[in-house]
């Protein structure tokens, strides 16, 4: 691939998220580390969101749903093994566990699930009925965590000990940044692979002409919950992971504000490209620690900033540092 | 029993026309203009906090109601003109952004202006007090008037829209834009009245829902929410189907919340039976929208998906 301009600020993107904790490191400023952690987790939930949003066409309003299911896993799973109660004893035992593995595998498997239920659903609609059907899926979800006491309803829950993982000190904050970019590269190569797969062509052959893809006898329909499942699942992925980083999960983490919020790191980064999310959840956590250090009331112009980034500036951040328009 | 009954009755009633007030404005939007507004819940943020600054300031409630519709009404023109107008030729994701960075600066402007504080709205005085209705129940006058307000304003909504020229130039912006605007029909402004008509409704429903609750800022948005099931499920664009998803929603919701919890109890102990039933009636009525669009995806009146 020749080195264009895009290119250049991906590798820079790239490499500022690793320069940034490490420099942080050598001056000892931990909070910068946990900042960049919270880019790198926030990416990966864009590039989740990306996938069916960016690729696919399809404007999902309620990947807070699985960015929160992902959340509760671990707290659900870490709470039970720190109680040393078994989450259900017959008609086979099983138990909590404090090992991010486990914890990944069952977010993954779980928000595959629920993703194939409302996804089959959703799908069936198209347009402005399935932004508003995908969050009304999430609000439902979210008021079930809410009304549901036994895992601390609106008060959320506490993980008292970050989730472990096989040879690492995971409450190191520098090992843990390097295992939440390691799974950010994970999943950014396995969405770029993705996407240039006959399946990741097929899904952006049903975003520009559905009925041209069903003339070629590929259901656009199959492909699309596909995506959507796969796309839920890295979502989930990363809730799992922004829990451990906050040793904390709430409803909040399943809020409609949320949905809007990873939204909001695909566009401001640049619908559709891969390193959008990226750069999008960058910018996001700068403009939150630097006008939310000045003024208690930063999302005011950061809505002001996102109005026109949407009426003016629509390749994102990623589109106008590259100066070429992605074609839609 | 009976009046316990009742009462969840009428509950559900005032809920559901206050709804009513919210998704008409929503789907009018939509069907007139293909836009998805999510700051239409800001509007009626603004109205209550109109209606509760004018109240505290004039000591006036019906000021204060004035001023609500007023202040959401010229909110709506502003936007429109300012923001929504670019919009209505982009695409869906466009409108979702657009419309909620706008939610941003309308909750964030609000607490600047009015802090985090919730504001609360008296009832005048000759609402005030209770009325004795069947089966002894003493219902809250207040309560009453707003049903029968709602019930008025959604009459005056159907004449608006099916008697008077304007409705004619709305259901005719509804059936093919393009098409009104060749015959001569300033589109643009048509436009901005049905965006001000729209703002105004939720607004006066944010001033009656402000009285009985409490007025803050965020409380637009879990009605906005219940708004867009509402429209789902009534099929967008259809103030019919508004009308009867609004009741549907707000009935499903009430007495959800009213009889499961005492359902449960008859086979499982108390506080379990309360956990679940509580917690099952939050899922309800996304329960009903999605058995709704299984069985019909465009919706209850809805044309197309």
């Amino acid at each position: 691939m020749t080195m264009n301009r895009e290119t250049l600020i991906n590798s820079i993107l790239a490499i500022a998220l690793v320069a940034v904790p490490l420099i942080a490191m050598g001056m000892d400023e931990p909070f910068i580390i946990t900042l960049a952690t919270k880019v790198a987790i926030f990416a990966m939930a864009g590039v989740g969101l990306n996938l069916v949003l960016g690729f696919g066409g399809l404007v999902s309003f309620g990947h807070a749903a699985f960015f929160g299911i992902g959340g509760y896993a671990a707290g659900i799973l870490a709470s039970h093994a720190l109680n040393y109660e078994p989450i259900m004893e017959s008609p086979f035992l099983i138990e909590g566990t404090t090992q991010m593995i486990v914890i990944w595998i069952v977010a993954l498997v779980v928000s595959a699930f629920v993703a194939l239920a409302i996804g089959a659903i959703t799908l069936r609609t198209s347009g402005v009925y399935f932004i508003m059907i995908t969050l009304a899926f999430a609000q439902m979800i979210y008021y079930f965590a809410i009304s549901w006491p036994a895992y601390g309803g609106e008060d959320g829950l506490s993980i008292y000990v970050r989730n472990g993982f096989p040879g690492l000190n995971t409450l190191d904050p520098i090992s843990f940044f390097a295992l939440c970019a390691v799974m950010l590269g994970i999943v950014m190569l396995f969405s770029a692979v993705l996407i240039r797969s006959r399946f990741g062509l097929a899904l952006q052959g049903a975003r520009q002409n559905a009925q041209r893809m069903t003339a070629v006898g590929i259901a656009p329909f199959r492909i699309r919950l596909v995506a959507f499942v796969i796309s839920a699942m890295i979502t989930a992925l990363a809730g799992a992971l922004y829990a451990d980083l906050n040793r904390f999960v709430s409803p909040t983490m399943l809020s409609w504000h949320m949905s809007g919020e990873i939204m909001i790191f695909v566009i401001l980064g640049g619908v559709g490209r891969l390193f959008g999310p990226l750069a999008g959840a960058a910018l996001y956590i700068i403009l939150e620690h630097l006008l939310g250090g000045v003024w208690e009331f930063w999302q005011l112009p950061l809505g002001v900033l996102l109005l026109i980034v949407v009426l003016f500036a629509r390749g994102g951040l990623v589109g106008v540092l590259a100066g070429e328009r992605k074609h839609a | 029993m009976f009046s316990l009954f009742l009462e969840q009755l009428l509950n559900s009633l005032q809920s559901g026309l206050m709804l009513f007030l919210m998704a008409s404005g929503l789907t009018l939007v939509f069907g007139v203009m293909g836009l998805i507004n999510l700051a239409h819940g800001s509007l009626y943020m603004v109205g209550a906090f109109a209606c509760a600054a004018v109240a505290a300031w004039t000591g006036s409630f019906w000021l204060g109601l004035v001023a609500s519709v007023m202040a959401a009404a010229l909110a709506g023109v502003l936007v429109e003109m300012l923001i929504i107008r670019r919009l209505y030729n982009r695409d869906h994701l466009d409108q979702v952004l657009a419309t909620f960075a706008l939610i941003l600066v309308f909750s964030e402007g609000t607490r600047w202006l009015f802090g985090s504080f919730p504001l609360f709205l008296s009832v005048p005085d000759i609402l005030t007090g209770t009325v004795v209705l069947p089966g002894a129940l003493e219902y809250p006058i207040f309560r009453l008037a707003i049903i029968i307000a709602g019930l008025l304003v959604a009459v005056g909504l159907f004449l608006l829209i099916g008697k008077t020229r304007l409705g004619v130039r709305i259901r005719a912006g509804e059936a093919d834009r393009g098409m009104i605007a060749a015959l001569g029909v300033n589109i643009d402004r048509l436009y901005t009245v049905v965006f001000a008509l729209g703002a105004a409704l939720a607004g006066l429903a944010g001033a009656f829902v402000g009285t009985t609750q409490s007025v803050q800022v965020g409380m637009g948005e879990p009605v906005l929410i219940l708004a867009f099931v509402v429209i789902v499920i009534g099929g967008i664009g259809s103030i019919k189907g508004a009308l009867v998803g609004s009741l549907l929603v707000g009935f499903t919701d009430t007495m959800g919340r009213f009889l499961l919890p005492h359902a449960f109890a008859t086979f499982l102990d108390p506080s379990s039976a309360t956990a679940i039933g509580s917690a099952l009636a939050s899922m309800l009525i996304y329960i009903v929208m999605a058995l709704v669009l299984f069985l019909r995806p465009s919706g209850l009146f809805g044309t197309e998906a």
